[in-house]
């Protein structure tokens, strides 16, 4: 226990003494876990949506204007024998227009109200067996005659969602590079520390200190740089993503899909970040002992 | 009980320090080790506390066989052994009393224990009134006998001392002298490398010369023979 102290105590010692080294290190230890923390948010939300999506994944098809409820039967049927369709919902002209007067509300359905005629063409819902068949069955659908266009009306969500995988994925390659710089910076840091400490590491080995007993008080300077280097990027985090989340309202910009909680995110944030700064600065720690140490 | 059979070093850059020494020290003894400069004294020593490893042959000190000691056991050797240097080796920033400490500490000894030991082992060599003194206020004289203070922290069995004496004035050398015989009259075996033939010819003991890395002289109460 007091060989604990007595380790931790070192560490601290070490980190304060290096000043400015141990400030660039912990520099890059926060851009590293702050960059990591913000693909994680995106991961999170990403994947949260990505199963939104496929579960109700859908398209529609819409017929000439001119088509019959008749014709518009006949093209569901056609519909309904296509291989891998869970079902198939047809929407009437007449239904098309109060539901869009619905959505527009009183003041923009008087505009509807000009037209003689209704303006709408008969709109059929298809939902796939397979959200990964989408693509496939529109296809198909588009080709039966009487079908004048084929719309997935989540082709908007799934390309802004596909857009922010690639953010995560650019997240993450920077991250492996800024790791290894985070390691690179302790490293140096521990280094400066043994040479400074290179009279006490001599008489150490003289009167039999174990190598373990020697090497511990600089890992944990590791450890320390990276510990504060965690907790930082947390707290900036987890404040601006629920100041986020509130401005929001809980709603990713009006694309109806909802955002992760916040209080979901923070704690696997932390201990994610957290964990990482204590690998980050440990290994650092690690590596350098066993190069400069030689105990 | 220290013994060496047929030990050779040969330093990587291919200097040949020993070649073939064999001895035996038994527990309680005072050795000087003599012998002009770059003659292997050091080198001698080094071995015996593992700093060094023999190229070939057998060294046996304090019941640790030095051949197939690993050397993550390494420590467990050295805290029967206490060392002093020429150079003191003291922390400038730590007290006298501090620089004991760390000795300890460093081992895992408790804390109780180690407040009283310090106490003790700077009794021992006189400066128990200086305990709180840093080394850039003692004398050398007094330097070397804080550096001694900590080789006796963990009551070792063997102390070696690889030329203790050297940058001490002649009346303060005789003071660190003294205090080695009064280690020694507790029991404690003394291996010392020097180069004072006044002391050596003065305070008797066993003398054996090294020249060119082998023994040339192994005498009781002998003396120091170069005239350097
Ligand atoms: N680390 C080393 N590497 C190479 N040669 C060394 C090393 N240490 C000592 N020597 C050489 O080994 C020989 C014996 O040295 P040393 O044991 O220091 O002698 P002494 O202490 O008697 O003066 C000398 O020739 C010296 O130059
Ligand atoms: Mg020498």
């Amino acid at each position: 226990m007091t060989r604990w102290l007595r380790h931790v105590r070192e560490g601290c010692k070490n980190v304060v003494r290096n000043g400015w080294m141990s400030f660039a290190a912990l520099s890059a230890v926060i851009v590293t876990l702050a960059v990591l923390g913000f693909s994680l948010i995106l991961t999170f939300n990403v994947q949260q949506m990505s199963n939104s999506v496929t579960g109700q994944l859908e398209f529609s098809a819409f017929l000439n204007v001119n088509a019959s409820e008749k014709q518009g039967e006949q093209v569901a049927q056609e519909i309904r024998a296509l291989p891998g369709v869970a079902s198939v919902q047809v929407i009437s002209k007449n239904e098309g227009l109060q539901q869009m007067k619905r959505e527009l509300g009183q003041e923009l359905s008087d505009v509807l109200n000009a037209f003689k005629q209704n303006p709408l063409p008969i709109q059929i819902v298809v939902k796939p067996q397979d959200p990964h068949q989408i693509d496939r069955l529109a296809k198909e659908v588009s080709e039966i005659p009487g079908v004048a266009a084929v719309r997935d009306p989540h082709k908007l969500a799934s390309s802004i969602f596909r857009t922010l995988a690639v953010v995560r994925d650019i997240g993450i390659v920077f991250v492996v590079g800024l790791v290894i710089t985070s390691m690179f910076l302790i490293s140096n840091t521990i280094r400066m520390t043994i040479f400074h400490r290179r009279r006490e590491i001599e008489i150490m080995k003289l009167v039999g200190a174990t190598n373990w007993f020697i090497r511990w008080p600089f890992i944990i300077e590791g450890m320390i740089i990276g510990l504060i280097g965690s907790v930082i990027p947390v707290a900036l985090l987890v404040y601006g993503y629920r100041s986020l989340y509130v401005k929001a309202k809980g709603v990713f910009s009006g694309l109806a899909f909802p955002l992760v909680q916040a209080s979901q995110i923070e704690v696997k944030l932390a201990v994610i970040l957290i964990t990482m700064g204590l690998l980050i600065g440990m290994w650092g720690g690690v590596i350098t002992v066993r190069r400069f140490l030689r105990v | 009980m220290i013994e060496m059979q047929d030990v050779w070093k040969e330093y990587p850059n291919g200097t040949q320090a020993l070649n073939g020494i064999s001895v035996r020290i038994q527990k309680g003894e005072f050795v000087y080790i003599v012998g002009p400069s770059g003659a292997g004294k050091s080198t001698f020593i080094k071995l015996m506390y593992r700093e060094e490893r023999p190229t070939r042959g057998h060294i046996f000190i304090n019941g640790f066989n030095i051949e197939k000691l690993k050397d993550r056991k390494i420590p467990f050797l050295r805290r029967t052994i206490g060392v002093v240097f020429q150079d003191f080796k003291l922390l400038p920033k730590l007290t006298a009393a501090e620089n004991v400490a760390f000795a300890l500490e460093v081992i895992g000894a408790p804390p109780k224990y180690i407040r009283k030991r310090v106490r003790e082992v700077l009794e021992q060599v006189g400066l128990e009134d200086k305990m709180n003194m840093y080394p850039h206020q003692l004398s050398g004289g007094e330097q070397q006998r804080v550096a001694v203070a900590r080789s006796l922290a963990n009551n070792p069995a063997v102390v070696i001392a690889d030329e203790p004496t050297g940058n001490l004035d002649p009346e303060t050398s005789w003071d660190v002298m003294r205090l080695f015989q009064r280690i020694n009259d507790l029991g404690t075996t003394i291996v010392m490398a020097t180069h004072n033939r006044e002391i050596v010819n003065t305070m008797r003991k066993r003398v054996i010369a090294i020249e060119n890395g082998v023994i040339v002289r192994d005498e009781e109460k002998g003396y120091y023979g170069y005239d350097d």
